[in-house]
């Protein structure tokens, strides 16, 4: 049904030819697909278009009064409380991404270098703790990183410091430490199949003609493995700007981010509409960001070349 | 510059940073079993002494067994939706050529590349909006949407390199495409499905935000710890529970890893096939 009716047999009325093309490659596709395009239609996309609309209304007490404003936009962009949220929100999802691409680079790259026939091990071993329980990886950084916990006792047993340090926990340095752990896998990943792609040849053509290690690395490696180095930039830019557990459990006061100020616009404010707004406003504001890095990573690594 | 370079050939600088990146990885998990068998109610240095009472105090915790059923009722169901959904889409992408082909592929993959508190919150309002009680019906909408990019993910490269020309001769010798699939593409997917099972149901046991925004009165485990985690003296119990959790997450997972291996072994087998 669905299918045909995107398909160009809408516009075909003689009843052979739509015959014809719902046995076509085309119509089975179509029809394969729409299963689950239609579930992610009705549970993302159309959520997602109601959150906009209405971050357009006000909330008038109980009822919702639909008519357009950008009043909800005004108050998210320049309260003073929600643009020194974004801004946080934005810096510390943009150190967690810049951090866990660079550190998360050189594993990747030496996984598909000299990872030998082991690859898939490798991997394994580096997505294992990501799928293991977010909350209580948060809950263990609280662990390591608190006042009594294993990294100040750690280090007054070395003999490094004579008092517990208070500068671990409840910061941005905290949230930042937590999401790198969370999201490592998530960028090695695409770092190394964009590493699994390039054509070995082409290094050594670049050695045999002169280059260094490095130079070839710089010249070759790096910037055919830039379309990995993007998508697991993004893959941890886009989602952790709107985290909303390690704030909560590691980042104390200074590590506040804007899920917290989403979550208590739906729930104790109970205004909808402010909500959507700063809901739509992280959207907006996180890929605006995320396009400017792409483009200078782009910028950056064609000046190298 | 040689010099140097040969110095840092003489100490092998990218093993060592793989190991440190990998105790990185591994401490917050391996802390969590540690001071689940301490016998302190603090997470402190030097450990008190070995105990298994936080375990013990588990099994009498009827709020946590429900709260455990939960999460098996909206895991099984996550991971049997977000599977079927996923074969549908993987089906169709590795299979066919058709146009729309990645405009729709890349409104179900967009759960990776949102923020998931956003999912979460539109998911409320619209349920809300509809009058729609929370319970754990809502949260097995919200988590299957979530889990399909997963379940995709495992399935297309299970499905990938998959010899069309089998199916082909299938059709040829007569059998319908419900029996082709059974019969021929059914076998050779099989361990990539049981993967997917197995990924999002491990995905789904250890989702916490759509489970918070949508389970209503009825937690979920990650729900669950979220409201224990206020109080310190619960700590320990929270860490025995943890260190199970996770147990079962790294099985759950060692097998989907297995399967997946097998899978995507067997299509490369059919595809060697004269």
């Amino acid at each position: 049904m669905t299918a045909a009716a995107l398909g160009p047999a809408a516009d075909t009325p003689s009843p052979a030819r739509r015959r014809a093309w719902m046995r076509s490659e085309e119509a089975r596709g179509l029809a394969m697909i729409s299963p689950t395009f239609l579930y992610a239609l009705a549970v993302l996309f159309l959520p997602v278009l109601i959150v906009i609309a209405y971050s357009f209304w006000t909330q008038n007490y109980l009822d919702i009064d639909r008519t357009f404003t950008l009043e909800n936009y005004r108050q998210a962009l320049t309260e003073p409380i929600y643009r020194d949220l974004f801004v946080r929100s934005l810096w510390i999802s943009l150190t967690v991404s810049v951090v866990t691409v660079a550190f998360s680079y050189p594993v990747a790259w030496f996984i598909s270098f000299h990872g030998g026939i082991h690859k898939n091990l490798w991997l394994f071993l580096i997505t294992v703790p990501c799928w293991t329980s977010y909350l209580l990886r948060v809950m263990s950084w609280k662990v390591i990183l608190g006042y009594g916990g294993v990294m100040n006792t750690g280090l007054i047993s070395i003999g490094i410091i004579d008092k517990p340090l208070t500068s671990l926990l409840y910061n941005s340095n905290a949230v930042v430490i937590t999401l790198v752990h969370s999201w490592a896998a998530f960028a090695i990943l695409p770092i190394y199949v964009s590493l699994q792609k390039i054509d070995r040849t082409l290094i050594e053509a670049a050695r045999d003609l002169g280059d260094s290690r490095l130079k070839a690395f710089f010249r070759v490696t790096l910037p055919l493995s830039l379309p990995g180095v993007i998508s697991a930039f993004l893959i941890v830019m886009i989602p952790t700007v709107g985290d909303y557990v390690t704030p909560r459990l590691v980042g104390g006061k200074d590590g506040v981010m804007i899920a917290t100020a989403i979550q208590a616009q739906f729930g104790k404010a109970a205004n909808w509409p402010l909500g959507a707004a700063l809901s739509v406003t992280t959207m907006v504001l996180v890929s605006l960001a995320a396009a400017a890095v792409v483009l200078a990573l782009k910028f950056t690594v064609r000046r190298i070349r | 510059m040689s010099l140097l370079t040969k110095r840092l050939r003489l100490f092998p600088v990218l093993p060592a940073y793989v190991a440190v990146y990998f105790l990185f990885l591994y401490l917050p998990i391996l802390l969590l079993p540690v001071f689940s068998f301490n016998n302190a109610a603090t997470t402190t240095f030097p450990l008190a002494g070995f105990t298994t009472k936080w375990y013990a105090s588990l099994a009498g915790n009827t709020v946590m067994l429900e709260a455990a059923w939960n999460s098996l009722v909206v895991g099984i169901s996550v991971s049997l939706l977000s599977t079927v959904l996923g074969i549908c889409a993987a089906r169709a992408i590795t299979r066919y050529r058709f146009r729309g082909q990645k405009a729709a592929a890349g409104l179900i993959m967009a759960p990776l590349f949102l923020p998931e508190i956003i999912v979460a919150v539109s998911l409320l309002m619209i349920v809300l909006a509809l009058g729609v009680e929370l319970s754990l019906f809502t949260v097995i909408l919200g988590q299957t949407v979530f889990c399909i990019p997963y379940a995709m993910s495992v399935l297309v490269s299970g499905f990938e390199g998959f010899d069309r020309s089998l199916e082909e001769a299938s059709y040829d010798l007569g059998e319908t495409a419900l029996g082709t699939f059974r019969r021929v593409t059914l076998p050779v997917v099989a361990p990539a499905i049981v993967s997917s099972l197995l990924v999002t149901f491990t995905i789904s046991l250890d989702e916490f935000i759509l489970a918070f925004f949508l389970s209503g009165t009825e937690p979920t485990l990650p729900v669950y710890i979220w409201g224990q985690l206020r109080f310190a003296a619960k700590l320990p119990g929270v860490l025995a529970l943890g260190t199970i959790m996770i147990v079962v997450s790294i099985v759950l997972l060692t097998f989907a890893e297995t399967l997946r291996r097998r899978a995507e072994r067997r299509t490369q087998m059919a595809h060697a096939l004269p």
